[in-house]
């Protein structure tokens, strides 16, 4: 027999190995950081405007285009600066936040609940209900979100309401599509069988033994369109449509900057910023829930 | 094959009629009288009687409803009033700017997001992949239209080498195609890197490895070309949030295309023109999904040539 | 094994396969096998015996996470200690290996021939040659009307000429080493005796060597020159594969030459060997056989047996390896080539 020679043959980059070990314990204190961030946006939201006067129709030119930090001549700060017409960047950004939230919330749950009716509806009992309800889904992905939402929002007079319809055209679509393949595929479970084969009524047997199992997949779906919800929000109020000049809005704002760019650069960034981190803790969040709900299954 | 390209253009026909169902429904429930909503406010009683009449809006909806259907039929898509041209006219002069910016998007998209999905592949989980993941979920989250704002803050007004409106020069595209590109460059991103280490995991690959084939090589000459399937289908089927991108895009950088047309009819309320443009748009989504779904079928040829999968 | 007028092509001694985590677990522990040149040496053991990992390791294409140890000679080279793109120049050109299942080992949005010719084309042969070469290398396995079949798509072809194409890639590298792992399982019965034969044939006419893994008695007593037995990651008995079927000198191999249902056999039933398999990842204590083994006394529980030379060129590692020579098998088993 010959002598062994002991030759490992290991992952050649150890320092791989220590980053897997790093990445893994920061991963435990980083993966909360999208649910703080949420909701400190949400206790902003609710409690900003409480906190902070603001009047829109309240012009103060003599302090506008102030730079972020200013203190201004009744002594207050503005954190973030003033715009063209003098009101206060920051107190923006909060109310913003407010409206922002309002109607990702309200719409968001809107085309949820629809959705998942037809979506359940169409998985159920398939067939025909199917096919009309399918179609129904295919004529409205023909048009782009944003551009039905345009058009709706702009024949229609100014208000929350057209704004919160607008936007849910488009969004229950996926709601819908996402559960019918769910209820599809957890029909045929042998818990939902044995249900219908002691006679339960449907009602019943959609509303406890398929809806609970639809929760997980709708929920990280909720986060994903309260994103894409948000911003085309703020998309309609950029290009002027739908909110009223006296709500305030972070599209509004940013357009309102827009043309003071070269001088007054906070006025359009800030408020585009906070979109921006909202948009992207709320996506994080989804991905949490998404890969918890794959990991978890419909047990 | 033909079968799948049949039934689809079946689908897009019924899509078709839904899509104009909705546009005439629509038209009507918005307030005030459609007549004058198509014509204006400053047209004249006369002309607004003239044209309720056209349009037998006194007449039941169901009979409405089939003269108005009748009219598409002739691609007649009635006036823009602001201009007195034929709406679709108007509509179709903007359609080349739009698709410029959408394909120089879609180009860019493409060709980094791919790039960035075979770095991320090389090796799973590693640094470069969770860059690049960190990268995507960046962009997907920014809004378009402010990090057009910002690009234009850094490019044209601060560094001062791109303009910041407008079209005509090939500098003119960069800003707009760049920012509307970035949210798809994620997607395409994050879709390439899931299909290229899936089809990396697949048993062929280690047969190509066995060869003596590198990672590197098995990537470019295996998993790529069976992971494109994907990567394509979806691309097809994304031109049309894209295009709804352009939309805002185009208002951002005053580029005359369908968006800023749209945007400007709307608030105008030329409705002539916001239907056909609309109509067109949807028209050219469900044919870019029916291309996607043909190319995918044609990349596969378990599908294309037919036998045991 | 050591002949000493054919040196062997593949040298294995002590090798380790440990696969890491919280508690490592030692899928090949100790293992010793020779290929001699132009011979078929034969690897045998059940489902999780490691028979897989050892081609593999071979190859140098183990999955992350796995880390050989040991000794690992190759036409006088080690292999083990080389940097990956050393290993990686071997693998087409000097080592090739033969998958289980064709279907799967074929990239399905290939043409055959376009992968049959890959290892050529990255040699830098073009062209004509190339087409050439990959349709003389489609004739040499028996595939008929070669042309058509190159250009066709792998699931067109039926699985017999799947695996025939699998075997012409393999060789268009003019290895010196093929590595089948299971190339018959995927196969129709009927099917499975030619491949082998096609094998065979390939073997006498270029002097190929080859490691041939299976988990089938019968398959291998058709090909095999060498026999290796493998149990739970361990060897049990080595030899030359004729005189190993006809007295094995380990009770595991007896007990599998008797699970085997001799055609020719007075009696044609199956006598399954007495409880399951065991896993590296839970090795008996002592012998690894030992809970299933009607030999069994206390040493086996207590020490691992050693290989030990019993005769010269055969191999147990039994503590009682000495009792069971001049015992023939329980049931004779289809005489070897």
């Amino acid at each position: 027999m010959t002598t062994t020679i002991p030759l490992p043959v290991q992952d050649p980059r150890p320092w791989r190995r220590s980053l897997a070990g790093v990445s893994g314990r920061l991963g435990g204190a980083l993966a909360v950081l999208p649910l703080i961030v949420v909701g400190i946006y949400v206790l902003v939201a609710i409690v900003g405007p409480m906190l902070i006067a603001y009047d829109p129709v309240a012009t103060n030119l003599a302090e506008r285009l102030r730079p972020p930090g200013s203190v201004l001549a009744d002594g207050s700060t503005a954190i973030l600066g003033t715009d063209g017409t003098g009101r206060d960047v920051f107190a923006q950004v909060v109310y913003g936040a407010r409206t922002s939230m309002i109607i990702g919330a309200a719409t968001v749950v809107i085309c949820a609940a629809f959705g998942m009716l037809v979506g359940l509806a169409a998985g159920y009992w398939g067939g025909a209900v199917d096919i009309v309800l399918s179609r129904v889904i295919d004529v409205l992905i023909a048009f782009p979100g944003i551009v039905l939402a345009i058009v709706v929002a702009g024949l229609f007079e100014r208000g929350l309401l057209v704004v919160i319809v607008a936007l849910s055209l488009s969004g229950w679509v996926s709601f819908a599509r996402l559960t019918r393949a769910s209820t599809l595929s957890i029909k045929e479970r042998d818990w939902v069988a044995a249900a219908r084969v002691m006679g339960v009524s449907t009602i019943s047997i959609q509303a406890r033994h398929i809806a609970p199992f639809l929760v997980a997949p709708v929920a990280a779906l909720l986060a994903l369109e309260f994103g894409l919800i948000v911003l085309g929000e703020a998309g309609l109020s950029f290009l002027g449509i739908g909110l009223p000049p006296s709500t305030v809005s972070w599209g509004q704002t940013i357009a309102a900057g827009k043309e003071y760019l070269s001088t007054a650069w906070w006025i359009s960034a800030f408020p585009g910023m906070a979109l921006a981190l909202l948009v992207i803790m709320v996506g994080l969040l989804g991905d949490q829930l998404n890969s918890r709900y794959q990991r978890g299954g419909a047990r | 094959m033909l079968r799948m390209i049949a039934s689809r253009l079946a689908v897009g026909v019924f899509v078709l009629w839904g899509a104009t169902t909705l546009m005439f429904v629509l038209i009507r429930i918005a307030p005030g009288d459609p007549a004058t909503i198509l014509l204006g406010s400053d047209a004249t009683p006369e002309e607004i009687a003239a044209l309720r009449e056209r349009l037998g809006l006194d007449e039941n909806p169901l009979v409405q409803y089939l003269a108005y259907f009748a009219q598409l039929v002739r691609l007649d898509f009635g006036e823009s009033f602001r201009s007195n041209q034929p709406a679709m006219e108007v509509v179709l002069d903007r359609l080349p700017a739009t698709i410029q910016l959408t394909l120089a998007a879609t180009l860019i998209a493409v060709i980094i997001g791919l790039a960035l999905g075979l770095l991320a592949s090389r090796r799973p989980d590693g640094v470069v992949d969770r860059i690049v993941s960190t990268i995507a979920i960046l962009f997907q989250g920014m809004p378009t239209f402010w990090v057009g704002i910002m690009l234009i803050l850094v490019f044209a007004l601060t560094l001062r080498v791109l303009p910041s409106a407008g079209s005509g020069s090939f500098a003119h595209v960069v800003l707009p195609a760049v920012t509307l590109a970035l949210p798809f460059t994620a997607i395409v991103a994050r879709l390439s890197r899931a299909t290229l280490t899936e089809a990396m995991r697949e048993p062929y690959i280690q047969t190509a490895l066995s060869k003596g084939l590198s990672r590197g090589e098995a990537l470019r000459g295996h998993a790529l070309r069976n992971a494109l399937g994907p990567v394509i289908t979806i691309v097809g089927l994304q031109m049309g949030t894209l295009l709804g991108g352009a939309v805002v895009v185009e208002n951002v950088f005053a580029w005359p295309g369908l968006g800023t047309l749209i945007v400007q009819s709307v608030s105008y309320r030329d409705y002539s023109v916001v239907q056909a443009a609309v109509l067109l748009i949807a028209v050219i989504v469900l044919a870019l999904n029916l291309v996607a779904d043909i190319v995918n079928a044609a990349l596969d040829p378990r599908i294309r040539v037919g036998g045991r999968a | 094994m050591t002949d000493g007028a054919t040196p062997p092509v593949l040298t294995i001694r002590d090798l380790d396969v440990v696969l890491d985590g919280p508690e490592p677990v030692r899928i090949l522990d100790g293992v010793r096998l020779d290929v001699r040149a132009g011979r078929t040496t034969a690897l045998i053991g059940e489902s999780g015996s490691g028979k897989s990992v050892l081609g593999s390791t071979v190859i140098g294409l183990l999955p992350d996470g796995m880390r050989a140890e040991g000794h690992l000679e190759f036409a006088g080279e080690q292999l083990l200690g080389l940097s990956e793109r050393r290993r990686a120049s071997f693998r087409g050109s000097r080592i090739a290996m033969i998958f289980q299942d064709p279907l799967a080992a074929l990239n399905p949005s290939q043409r055959v021939g376009r992968q049959v010719g890959e290892v050529l084309r990255r040699r830098g042969v073009r062209g004509e040659r190339l087409r050439g070469a990959v349709l003389s290398l489609l004739e040499r396995v028996g595939i008929p009307r070669p042309a058509e079949r190159a250009r066709a798509f792998p699931h067109q072809l039926s699985g017999g000429l799947r695996q025939r194409a699998v075997i012409a890639m393999a060789l268009s590298g003019e290895p010196e080493l093929i590595i089948a792992d299971e190339p018959t399982t995927a196969l129709d019965v009927t099917v499975q005796k030619r491949i082998l034969d096609l094998l065979a044939e390939l073997q006498r006419e270029s002097g190929v060597s080859m490691l041939f893994i299976s988990h089938d008695l019968r398959v291998v007593s058709h090909i095999a020159d060498d026999l290796v037995v493998l149990y739970a990651g361990r060897v049990a008995e080595i030899g030359p594969a004729r005189e190993v079927l006809r007295v094995p000198l380990h009770p595991y191999t007896r007990a599998l030459a008797a699970s085997v249902p001799s055609v020719h056999a007075a009696s044609a039933i199956a006598e399954p060997i007495p409880g399951s398999a065991a896993s590296p990842a839970n090795r008996p204590s002592g012998c690894a056989f030992h809970p299933r083994c009607p030999l069994a006394q206390e040493i086996c529980r207590a020490a691992v047996p050693e290989l030990s030379e019993i005769e010269p060129g055969r191999f147990s590692a039994c503590h009682f390896a000495e009792q069971l020579r001049g015992v023939p098998a329980a049931i004779p088993t289809e005489e070897a080539r």
